[in-house]
Order: C-alpha cells, then structure tokens, then sequence
C-alpha cells in the first residue's frame, strides 16, 4: 500500500472543507465521538444537515469566522491506498499557507464552483501548482446541485480550464463534476449527472498514478555525519541523509559537491544493518571508500548524473511577506541541509497571476511569483525543475527575522 | 516502498535535521507508545553513534508505575541520557498551584514544569510524538513549530513550510518544538510497533486493575485521585489506549493481551484516541488554549 498526499484549493466559499468533511464521513473515517463535537458546535446548514467543514477549522479564530485560516491535514485509508490530505485557505492573505500544503502534495484538486466558473483565485492558484511544479492537477467543478446539474454549464467550465491549463502548460488535468454538500460523484456515482461518465472522486483517488518525472542519476544531501568516536568504532566515518532520486548502490563511482572529490560507495546502512542498495525517499547512512572531508550541507551525487553547481543562479521565487524583497540585503538561501548568504541583485521580471504575462516590474512583494537572479557567497549543488524537481527547491529566510519569506524554484526561463 | 518504510524515513529525515540544525535540542519522553517509538527512530537515524539529544521526561509525580518503570529499562537498555523534570518541584516553589476538588489534575501545571526544564538546560528544539491526527489544533501544526521566549504557539503566525525543507532559524530564548510523526496516524504506530517488535508498557495491553467511574470514563483507582463514597470502585479487565498521568487519562474495556487484538480493536472502535483523555474534553478548544500556553 503506498500512500497519496493531495491538496484541496480553491476560493472561499467554493466548499473546499465540505468536499474533505464529506469524503471523511463517506468513507467512515469519522468517529462517533468526533461526529458528536460537531454536532455539539451546531454550526448548520439551511437544510439542517451539519457542516462537516467544522471537522477541519481546528482553531478558534476559523470557527469564530468560518474561514479556513491554515492547513489542516486529514488521514484516512481505503483497502487501496492511505491518503493525506492538506485542507488549505483559499483566501489570498493565506497564499502560504495554502503553498505550504501544496508543496508537499502529490496531486492538487481545484474547486470550482459550478455558478462562478473560473475566477482570479482560481487562476492563481493553478500558476502557483505550476510554479510549485506540481504535476497532476484535479479540477472538480463543484456545486453542481446548485445548476440543475448542468452538462452545459460542466462543458462552459470545462472548456475554459483546459485553455488556462493550455496557456500555463500544465502537464496533466483531469475534470470531475461533483456536489460536495449533497454527495454527488464524491464517493458513489451520482445518479443525477448520466452524462458523466468518468470515476468519482474516490475511485479517481485511489487509481490515480503520480509517479514523477524521469529523475536520472540520484541525489544524496548530508544531513549529518555519524561518527561515535569510541574504542570500538573510532575509524568509524559514516554519512546519514535521505535519498533523492533513482537509488545508489554499493560499488557505485560518485561524485561529492561542490568539492568535486570522486569516491564509491562502500557500504550502505539502515539501523546498523547493511544493505545492497536505497532506493528514492530512503534514510540512510554511506560509507564511502576514501577519507574525504565531508559535513553536513555537502552532497554525494551519482558521477554518471552530476548535479550543477553554481554561485549565480535564476530562479523563479514565490514572496510570503509584506515586506518586499529588498535588493542590497544578505537573505539564507536553505537547499536541504545546506544554507547560504545570498543577495538578489536583480529582479529579471514578475509575472501577473491573472494574466500569466510576464511584467517589468521591480518589485516583488506580498503573493507575487517573480523571475531574479540570485547571487550566493557559497556555491550551491542544485538541479533544474525539468531535470530533477526533487533537488530543484530552495527556501530563502530573511535573517533579520528568521522567517521564510520565500519559495525558489530552479528552472530555465 | 510501503506506507510505513515512507513514514519511517521522513521521520528519521526530521530527526537528523534537528541534530544538524540545533545546539541543544531535546527528546521530550512521556512514556507513551509514540514517545516510544521516537526513540526507536533515533537508533535509526543515529546509531551506532549515541544520540544527539537527551531523553526529557516531565514527572506530575500521578505517573503510572509501570511507565515509569519501563522509562527507566529503556534508559538504562540505551545507555541515553535521561533529565527528569518534576511537577513536585514546581508545586514547592511555588511557581504553581495545586489544583483543589475531585477533578484535580496536574495536567495543565506541567507545561510550567516543562517550560521551567527548557530555559534551564537551553533546550533550543524538543522533539516531541504528537501527531495531526490525533486533534484539530495538531492536524493544524507544522513540523517545526516555533515557539516564542514565552513557550507561546501562536497559530495565527505559522512559518511557511515548504517540501521537506525545515526553518529551524530562531531567537535564542525561542524554542521550536518538532514532531517527527506528525503524518503518523494511531493505526500507523500500532502496525509499526508491531512491525519492529518494540517493547512497551505492560499497561497498553488488557489487564486487571481497580478503577472508578468518572464523567463516564474508566479511571485507575490511585490516591492521585480523589476517591470519596460516591465512588464505586470496581475490578475490571482493561487497557490503556493513550498514556498520560492517572488523572487525565481514562482506561478502556478490554481483553486484548496482545498486539494483533490491539490492532483490530482500534480498526473496530467507534471512537477517538483522545477520546479518553479528559484533558482535552475541557471545552471546545482545550488543546488549541494548552498549546498556546506552551504544551507541547
């Protein structure tokens, strides 16, 4: 069984809580006593059925407002697969929260609701799933009840999408119409809508294939060395991290950056356990055959598919604070385990979010995804987004503050 | 790879980050199964070099002896470092005060203790086994959850948490605490325990035990409880499903003397984990208010 992290997003009010609370009751993954706090909190519907958004506002200010502020993240499982799902705001003061969610998620599903079709948030959110180089995206077209159950209004939306999806490029969309609040297409397939003839939305789930990209070679960042340094083991050198990418093996040549010292593998450790080989998402210890000097924020990389390595780097970055980005100030750029003084000394353009045009602006401040050069004191072992997604992401925190006032993705143009 | 391999590894992930982003990081330990298996996923991410941390254990001094007994075995099996703080000490010095009546609990005086722990040994990070899926304010936390020099979660004002890329950047006298299985769920720790044969208290499987009836729910019968002639004490066969102190944590019916049964009870129950806790049925935001105050 492996398991499928998805994300929720659409505009406030398109029902993103409903659809969550109502696959959870669907499936019966909601217990009595969690049943009976909702009841208790007597939020309901005009038709008096209860509102299973309450399930993921978990704090006080989202129920006192009935606004979803941050993610909440919700489990549940099937006979097929375990799922995670991240119930984001949809609301634009909350853009990284909603990020955050969307960053550690397989497959994105945007709401639409079926009166309003595609709207700014919508729009916005889909370039974020594209800048986050999410892969697969889901849109439902939700309140279907609230149309007649339409075909035509579908199609509209349908139609629509696709041109958005077309301009953005993004790879892969599929489309169900669904009721939320009524329970139409989210779990059984609803009689209401003959003319759809797709999966619901959790058979979609639960077959849906998200593998990513074709990632040659792997990528392994240090995150710390282990060294006991007793009387028993005081030779013993051994590198802990996780593995990115197709795997190693024992035996294998690599390459360790940014010192560009060559190596192979000689041993390969998981809970004082050897081992032929770890495959992608492993944790893992490397013992390598020669004495390099090696610490934590270094990489070992397969020599046959090298990563780059580079002190002045474009990227596109997505800005979270009110603060814009400030030109002349030093910011952390943090890859992994490594983290480096940088500066930005250019901001090449922005791109409006509605629009997907690329501006002459030379600002980037809050909710803004823009095109800068970054130019860093270190040199930094990355990837682009095309060639290795899982090596191409970078977080900047602003030293003054120690918040993270960014998201950074390496890729061409 | 399977669900568990994948929850193991992005566990072992958070816990060398916290080794490598640190100085003084620390394993808050209760004695629970989830403390528990936090330790279990330390010998994976560090041995066989010692651990980067010591194991942290705030006392109300209402533990169940068998947790205490077993937390003690684990130390001494893996020769960690233990720092015990006690709720006693805090009591004596007056820094809190003991709550009166029949519904005393020293629940809500530990997080006193525990902040008083943190700022004594400089902890800059406290690893700890909560989980999203256990209450609506946790499935609201990140991973790394930055505390201010108060100890104060304020939900309002979460960091952006991006991929597996962890800001542990703070303050000094700001603290974050770090949940390693946040993405665990009940079932999931039930089946790894089960998977890796970890050891546990004996007091997680069926046993015979003196108990009284409490808004409902089933409580060791222990002098930490105030137990009057409205009382009924009764022996009876049960477990406990989550292990806090005897004040706050409500045992239930059962016959399951082992892990398998363990496993198909929770798959069968009707209701949550924290179901039997009474900490969190104070009111509507308990956990959310208790978190804000610095728990953990």
């Amino acid at each position: 069984m492996n398991i499928l992290k998805f994300i929720t997003a659409g505009s406030v009010d398109d029902g993103k809580s409903t659809l969550i609370g109502r696959l959870l009751y669907d499936t019966n993954s909601i217990l009595d006593d969690q049943l009976e706090a909702i009841q208790q909190a007597n939020r309901k519907n005009d038709d008096g059925t209860i509102d299973l958004a309450i399930l993921t506002d978990g704090l006080k200010a989202e129920r006192e407002q009935g606004i979803t502020i941050d993610v909440a993240y919700k489990y549940f499982q099937t006979d097929r697969r375990k799922f995670i799902i991240a119930d984001a705001p949809g609301h634009i003061q909350y853009t990284r929260n909603m990020v955050t969610g969307a960053s550690n998620s397989d497959l994105i599903i945007i709401l639409i609701d079926a009166r309003k079709g595609v709207i700014e948030q919508t729009k916005r959110h889909s370039f974020l799933a594209k800048i986050l180089g999410l892969r697969k995206v889901l849109v439902c077209v939700n309140k279907m009840d609230m149309v007649d159950y339409e075909l035509a209004v579908y199609e509209n939306i349908k139609n629509d999408y696709l041109k958005l999806a077309a301009k953005l490029e993004l790879p892969d969309v599929d489309f169900i119409p669904v009721s939320a609040l009524k329970g139409d297409n989210i779990v059984q397939k609803s009689e209401r809508m003959p003319w759809y003839h797709g999966a619901s939305l959790l058979d979609y789930l639960e077959e849906v294939d998200f593998e990513e990209v074709e990632q040659q070679g792997w990528r392994f960042p240090v995150q710390w060395v282990v060294r006991p340094q007793s009387a028993d083991l005081h030779d013993y050198r051994g590198y802990a991290g996780r593995v990115l990418g197709e795997g190693l093996r024992v035996g294998e040549e690599v390459l360790v950056l940014p010192n560009g010292y060559r190596s192979t593998i000689k041993a390969i450790e998981l809970d004082e356990k050897s081992l032929n080989g770890a495959s992608d998402g492993a944790s893992v210890i490397v013992h390598l055959a020669d004495d390099i000097d090696i610490s934590r924020g270094d990489y070992i990389v397969s020599a046959k598919y090298p990563a780059k390595t580079e002190k002045s780097i474009e990227a596109n970055i997505s800005w979270f604070e009110n603060r814009a980005l400030d030109v002349g100030q030093v910011y952390l750029l943090q890859t992994h385990a490594k983290v480096s003084k940088i500066k930005i000394p250019e901001i090449l353009y922005t791109f409006d979010v509605h629009s997907q045009e690329k501006l002459l602006d030379q600002e980037i401040g809050l909710n803004a995804i823009g095109r800068v050069r970054i130019k860093s004191a270190d040199e930094i072992v990355f990837d682009e987004q095309q060639d290795f997604p899982a090596n191409a992401r970078g977080i900047i925190i602003d030293p003054r503050t120690n918040l993270t006032v960014a998201a950074v993705l390496f890729q061409s143009a | 790879m399977d669900y568990l391999d994948h929850l193991e590894a992005e566990a072992i992930y958070i816990l060398r980050e916290v080794a490598g982003q640190f100085e003084r990081p620390a394993l808050l330990f209760s004695g629970g199964k989830d403390s528990i298996t936090l330790v279990h996923l330390a010998k994976k991410a560090f041995r066989p070099g010692k651990f980067p941390f010591p194991l942290v254990h705030i006392d109300t001094g209402h533990n169940f002896p068998e947790t205490i007994a077993f937390r003690d075995w684990l130390v001494e099996q893996t020769g960690e470092r233990l720092i015990v703080g006690y709720v006693q000490d805090s009591i004596d010095a007056g820094k809190v005060v003991e709550q009166r009546g029949k519904h005393a609990s020293r629940n809500a005086l530990q997080t006193v203790t525990l902040l008083d722990t943190i700022s004594q040994h400089g902890f800059d990070a406290c690893i700890g086994g909560a989980r999203r899926d256990e209450e609506k304010a946790r499935a609201k936390e990140r991973i790394f959850s930055v505390r201010d020099d108060f100890g104060q979660w304020d939900p309002k004002r979460q960091r952006p948490e991006l991929w597996n890329i962890f800001n542990g950047r703070i303050e000094k006298g700001e603290n974050v605490r770090v949940f390693p299985i946040s993405n665990w769920t009940e079932l999931d720790v039930w089946n790894y325990i089960k998977r890796e044969q970890i050891a546990l208290p004996s007091i997680y499987f069926s046993h015979h035990r003196d108990v009284v009836l409490r808004n409902g729910q089933w409580m060791a019968a222990d002098p930490a409880l105030q137990i009057d002639a409205e009382d009924t004490v009764v022996h009876k066969s049960v477990r406990f499903r989550t292990v806090g102190d005897m004040t706050c944590t409500a045992a239930v019916d059962s016959e399951a003397t082992e892990i398998d049964t363990i496993i198909a009870e929770i798959r069968a129950s009707t209701v949550s984990e924290r179901g039997a806790r009474m900490d969190d049925k104070v009111s509507e935001a308990a956990m959310e208010d208790r978190k804000k105050q610095g728990y953990f």
